[in-house]
């Protein structure tokens, strides 16, 4: 439809390689002005590189890119920037500690005529903007303390109203509402009407199908199919993915799904009125063992406080901890680890370290069950290639730095940190989090088989979809109460989104 | 050793060689000035690349090294202690006070046999250790102000000890491992060697060391993984102030004598050290073989400074701007191992 027009922005043969590891082999990719560009592909099929050339962030590779027709090299960020392309990368990229309208300006604050920056004028022009897009805070908080959906949302505001010609969003909706990401469509859908040119990353095979008007699809570094998202559909595009039926892989849980009787196994978590400062109030509940309970909610419901409050890293202000029927107080995550307690939480940047090899990430949690005074690098690299085969981390290589996996792959070390020595009670906040079909299709099953090896087991997550598909009860946290429990009933995404 | 060669050797496989030079730019950049720095002075100077000066060269870093190695552990775990020179000083003077003097001395000392004075010295910097770890993950005080306020206390308690005197005397054990030697070889060059050595074990081998680096590394993800940051924290500071205590003792017997402000200039020399081989400030990477190189090059520097002949107060501003060069390096070394590894 778009063909009698030239592309604002066009790849050709474009191949990238780190070192060993082909990222990209010879890609195809052209952009037209006021087209929404939907990418998927499983996780390291090289969606992110891509964007990260045309962002201007990997500078080297081969190929021709032509910008409007002129062929281009960008030698920076800064460079593509100039050309009127901004990115929402998939990590977070915000700066913390400085203030929500900093980042919304960052890089071109406005600044008066000797230089100096006008706050009055950038906190009002910041707070406009932002409401605009439907975000009320305070321009002056600082960025770090909200919760992590809000600064995705800032992050994402500031690069839609930078005024680029080309945005690329990366999974920017990884850590949004639904509501939220109602609003972020009807954005995208303006802008593009405007005649913005917009590439939308994202796992979530319907909301592509939903918002964007051409779909591509990634395999292993390779353009496998280019369609109108209007001539496709969701198993045709997994299967395009994955090379196997999708049908089997995700299922979209409008219709009702029965749960089953509840776990009669011991209670091995019983959490008491606890309370937290307009976060959580008189929250109270059992996970037993050999069960999957699902806590659902929307963002800032209260759920990563409650996440935090389990493993030690967060003290509530009244309440009570009873694990394995004696009570705690944590000190320290620490001594939650140690009560046999493990929280892999939703942000992969908390609990990864970036610059080490995949096996020191791998063993870090356990290292005191490896050895008591001397390392065993040995042992310990044969634990990371255990969990790295059976989780299908790619590529499969525990030396490399984890810095070099592609998004998912890094998710799926989170959880193979906690793996080789289950603990009794396993804490996952948005344990699906970025990973492709497939790979939620195998956590899905490693936590059935934790649970069959008696672990109570948490699910956290603002997507009905990932409690849906893991949990065997349900509870449902409103602003900081427990307002609905599914035990033994019908439930589908509909009777979930009611409830919170 | 060979498993982190392997490691290595992958490393460079996946990356490339241009990219892993860069991301070793850390530990190359110090080697490279070390090396350019002894032909510069071979050349200048006869006297310079001789055996003997080696020996002193060696013998001059040696207190330096020792409270090096602590401060290594530190600046991995991404604090600071700016107390080491403090605490050197108090547990040298320490030592002395429980040493009987001579009696022209006019400290009212307390002597006692030679292995409780220096016990007790090690009690009172471990205590100091303490105090600073307390302060640092107990109430909260960044390190940098926790250690300022130390540096302030042990130079008070040195005072309360010498009133402004010198004392002369320190146990025969402490003597011997400071100022003597055996078959030529000062002890205190083999005594900061071992403790080197001892740091380098630590830190490769064992797992409080694998703790520390990856403390250092990213503090929250430490926490996330079930580590007791605050221990391994207060852990550190403790190292650090012990081993600045031995660097005390042995530097007084070293020096021959124990009074106030004998260290001072030790504080900026260990950092220096630390910093221009190579671990970085921000925590996380580097380690003792980075302290080594950093100390010979400091070591090569002022002695070499010593053999040619430059302004004496130039060579302050010398030493200055090394230390700059060094810094520019450890940043920008970070920056592009951040590149790399993104
Ligand atoms: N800086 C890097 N150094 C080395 N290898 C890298 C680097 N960045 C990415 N890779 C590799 O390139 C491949 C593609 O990664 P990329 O991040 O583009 O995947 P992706 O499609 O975005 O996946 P995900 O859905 O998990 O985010 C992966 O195999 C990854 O390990
Ligand atoms: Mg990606």
């Amino acid at each position: 439809m778009q063909q009698a027009r030239s592309p604002i922005l066009e790849l050709q043969g474009i191949t990238k390689s780190f070192g060993g590891v082909e990222a990209l082999r010879g890609v195809d990719f052209a952009l037209y002005a006021g087209e929404i560009h939907g990418l998927v592909g499983e996780n390291g099929a090289g969606k992110s590189t891509l964007m990260k050339i045309i962002a201007g962030v990997h500078p080297e590779f081969s190929g021709r890119f032509l910008v409007n027709g002129q062929e281009t090299r960008f030698r920076s960020a800064r460079d593509a920037h100039a050309a009127g392309i901004a990115m929402v990368h998939q990590e977070l990229s915000v700066a913390p500690d400085l203030t929500v309208a900093e980042n919304v300006f960052l890089g071109n604050q406005p600044t008066n005529r000797l230089g100096i920056v006008q706050w009055r004028r950038m906190a009002r022009e910041a707070g406009e903007q932002l409401a605009r897009f439907g975000i009320n805070v305070d321009p002056m908080s600082r960025l770090g303390d909200l919760p992590i959906g809000l600064q995705q949302l800032i992050e994402i505001a500031r690069v839609l109203f930078s005024g680029a010609r080309i945005v690329i969003l990366d999974e920017p909706t990884s850590a949004l509402s639904p509501p939220e990401v109602e609003r972020l469509f009807t954005t995208l859908r303006r802008l593009r009407d405007e005649g913005t040119g917009i590439v939308f990353i994202s796992h979530f095979i319907e909301d592509i199908l939903r918002v964007s008007d051409t779909v591509t699809v990634f395999r292993n570094g390779r353009k496998v199919a280019e369609t109108a998202s209007a001539a496709t559909t969701k198993g045709a595009l997994i299967e395009a993915m994955i090379g196997r039926g999708g049908e089997v892989l995700e299922h979209s849980y409008t219709d009702d799904l029965s749960l089953p009787k509840p776990s009669d196994g011991p209670v091995v978590l019983k959490v008491d009125q606890l309370s937290l400062a307009r976060s959580l109030q008189d929250v109270s509940f059992e996970a037993r063992a050999g069960e999957v309970l699902g806590i659902y909610g929307f963002m800032g419901c209260g759920q990563q406080e409650l996440s935090r409050i389990l493993f030690g890293k967060l003290k509530p202000d009244s309440g009570a901890l009873i694990v394995d029927g004696a009570a705690k107080s944590f000190a320290s995550t620490a001594a939650a680890r140690r009560a046999g307690v493990a929280l892999v939480p939703e942000s992969r940047r908390a609990m990864l370290f970036h610059q080490e090899p995949v096996y020191k990430n791998v063993s870090i949690s356990i290292l005191d069950r490896i050895s008591a005074l001397l390392l065993k690098p040995a042992r310990e690299r044969e634990i990371a290639k255990h969990q790295v085969e059976q989780l299908q981390i790619r590529p499969p290589v525990v030396a490399l730095d984890l810095g070099m996996l592609s998004g998912g792959n890094q998710q799926k070390v989170a959880l193979a940190k906690w793996l080789t020595y289950p603990p009794k009670l396993l804490v996952l906040c948005e344990p699906t989090r970025g990973m492709d079909v497939g790979a939620k299709n195998d956590v899905i099953n490693i936590v059935r088989d934790l649970r069959a090896r008696g672990l109570a087991i948490i699910v956290l997550s603002t997507e009905p979809e990932t409690v849906l598909s893991l949990a065997d009860r349900i509870l449902v946290l409103k602003r900081g109460a427990l307002v609905r429990e599914f035990t033994n009933e019908p439930v589908s995404k509909d009777r979930l989104l009611e409830a919170a | 050793m060979a498993s982190s060669e392997t490691a290595l050797a992958a490393d460079r496989k996946a990356r490339g060689i241009g990219p892993f030079l860069r991301s070793q730019m850390r530990n190359i950049a110090p080697f490279l000035t070390l090396i350019f720095l002894s032909l510069f002075f071979a050349f200048a100077s006869p006297s310079f690349a001789t055996l003997d000066n080696l020996g002193n060269i060696l013998t001059q870093v040696s207190v330096t090294g020792i409270i090096a190695v602590g401060l290594t552990f530190v600046i991995l775990c991404a604090e600071i202690d700016l107390s080491i020179a403090s605490i050197a000083n108090v547990t040298g003077i320490a030592v002395a006070y429980f040493t009987l003097q001579e009696s022209y001395v006019n400290i009212a000392n307390v002597p006692l046999p030679g292995a409780v004075a220096i016990l007790l010295s090690i009690l009172l910097c471990a205590l100091l250790g303490l105090v600073n770890a307390l302060g640092l993950t107990v109430i909260g005080i960044p390190s940098f102000i926790m250690t300022l306020a130390m540096m302030q206390i042990a130079a008070g308690i040195s005072a309360l000890l010498v009133r402004g005197q010198i004392a002369y005397k320190v146990p025969s054990l402490i003597s011997t491992l400071g100022s003597g030697s055996i078959g030529g070889i000062p002890w205190i060059v083999i005594v900061a060697a071992i403790m080197l050595l001892a740091g380098h074990l630590v830190l490769t081998y064992t797992r409080f060391g694998r703790y520390v680096y990856m403390v250092g590394g990213n503090r929250e993800a430490a926490e996330y993984s079930g580590l007791n940051v605050k221990l391994i924290l207060g852990t550190v500071m403790v190292i650090s102030a012990v081993c600045s205590g031995i660097g005390g003792m042995l530097g007084v017997a070293h020096f021959g004598s124990a009074q106030q402000n004998e260290f001072d200039t030790y504080l900026l020399d260990s950092i220096a050290a630390v910093v221009v081989g190579g671990t970085s400030l921000f925590g996380g990477r580097g380690g003792i073989g980075n302290t080594i190189v950093g100390l010979f090059v400091l070591g090569v520097l002022n002695n070499g400074l010593d053999h040619v002949n430059i302004d004496s107060f130039l060579k302050i501003l010398i030493r200055g701007l090394i230390l700059l060069a060094a810094l520019v390096i450890n940043v920008y070394a970070q920056r592009l191992r951040e590149k790399t590894a993104d």
